[in-house]
């Protein structure tokens, strides 16, 4: 049920990723998938998904799910770097 | 498998209009997750008038309602009475309004909704100033800020007063639930949300959340900053219900000195200037200590 007119144009379509100067990766071969870049991602850019236990560090955290960063909604801040602990995503520079 | 206890449900989108690193919109994501869909936000002139982007665009997918500056106290009771006439007591009414809007532009209209006891939230994000109309100084600014308001130059004109705190104001005003979070700590943050979710009648929670736009520090330190606010005493978590008040004691404290250094909004303070916003902090500190013992 509608409560309020919503307008339904969602910002999916807006790709805020043409703003990055700087692009995070992540070395999946020593991420402990402890989940704390997606928690603090203020963009919403980072979605955990299944299917990363091929490259998982250690066999405790195979099962767990893996963040995958999608550059189309990344802004570059750096926080998900910044805050890792196992210090296992790299800021590179953005090519043209 | 989930190592966070962190609700997984999404509802603020990717694709908002927000500066690289903003505080605000964690603080709005981490709240959604603990209201749920059902749910329905009312946001004065402030930065989340403006993160949803462009009509027709929206970033939240439940249902918004743009109200002027000074009246988000009067949108949130009118709804919640309007939804209560229609049998739909189920929705949580949430005012998320700015400092400004809330400190200075919105405070009687606040305090009415308050008073009159309506069953709703007021959560106030807190970024210290007038971040979205360019960076001025606000009743919430704390002492020794540079904003475009209190220019230092060469006579020296930073901000001279202490931080307004108005979940302090709210405490004084008899309000049922009334919490302080910030969004480094978004378990302690989305716990308080819950914990307001189980009292019927006003909520007021304030939220600090750090702008690297208008704090001058780079966006990758806003969670970092964010937690030594916590940590140097300078913003305090607590949490005030039902008469009962709980402080949080950091647990690696650090100087008012390593927090001012952490922001080039603060970098004209000299010695003497950090030891009197260092000594507000103290007396502070030992005040809601005292409340806390009470």
């Amino acid at each position: 049920m509608v409560l309020v007119p919503l307008a339904d144009a969602s910002s999916r379509a807006n790709h805020t990723g043409l703003w990055r100067t700087l692009k995070p990766v992540i070395d999946y071969s020593s991420c402990i998938r402890c989940e704390i870049c997606w928690k603090f991602c203020p963009d919403n850019a980072i979605n955990l998904e299944d299917g990363g236990s091929a490259s998982s560090p250690n066999q405790k955290v195979a099962s767990f799910s893996i963040p995958v960063i999608d550059y189309n909604y990344c802004k570059g801040c750096g926080i998900c770097a910044n805050e890792c602990p196992e210090k296992c995503i790299e800021m590179e520079f953005e090519e043209e | 498998m989930m190592p966070t206890s962190i609700p997984q449900q999404e509802l603020m989108e990717p694709g908002h209009t927000a500066c690289q690193g903003c505080g605000a919109t964690l603080a709005m994501r981490y709240a959604l997750k603990a209201l749920g869909k059902k749910t329905v936000v009312s946001v004065p002139a402030s930065c989340w008038a403006v993160i949803p982007g462009a009509m027709p665009n929206r970033t939240l997918d439940i249902p918004m309602v743009y109200t002027p500056f000074a009246a988000t106290g009067a949108s949130i009771s009118g709804l919640r009475e309007a939804l209560d006439i229609r049998g739909d007591s189920d929705y949580n009414v949430v005012g998320f309004a700015g400092d400004g809007g809330t400190a200075d532009i919105g405070l009687q209209s606040l305090s009415g909704a308050m008073e009159r006891g309506h069953n709703v939230f007021y959560i106030m994000y807190d970024n210290e100033g007038y971040m979205n109309t360019g960076v001025q100084r606000s009743g919430s600014t704390p002492y020794g800020a540079e904003t475009t308001t209190t220019p230092v130059g060469l006579e020296r004109n930073f901000k001279k007063q202490q931080k307004k705190i108005v979940a302090d104001i709210m405490m004084a005003q008899g309000v049922p639930y009334v919490a302080t979070a910030t969004i480094a700590y978004p378990e302690d943050l989305i716990r308080k949300v819950q914990n307001a979710r189980k009292i019927t009648g006003p909520k007021f929670i304030q939220i600090l959340a750090p702008c690297p736009t208008g704090w001058y520090y780079p966006p990758e330190k806003t969670i970092e900053v964010s937690r030594m606010a916590v940590q140097s005493r300078m913003f305090l978590l607590y949490e005030y219900s039902e008469g009962k008040f709980r402080l949080t004691k950091p647990s690696r404290p650090v100087t008012v000195k390593e927090y001012v250094q952490s922001q080039k909004r603060f970098s004209h303070m000299d010695e003497n200037e950090i030891r009197i916003l260092q000594e507000e902090v103290d007396r502070r500190w030992g005040e809601l200590l005292e409340k806390e013992s009470h």
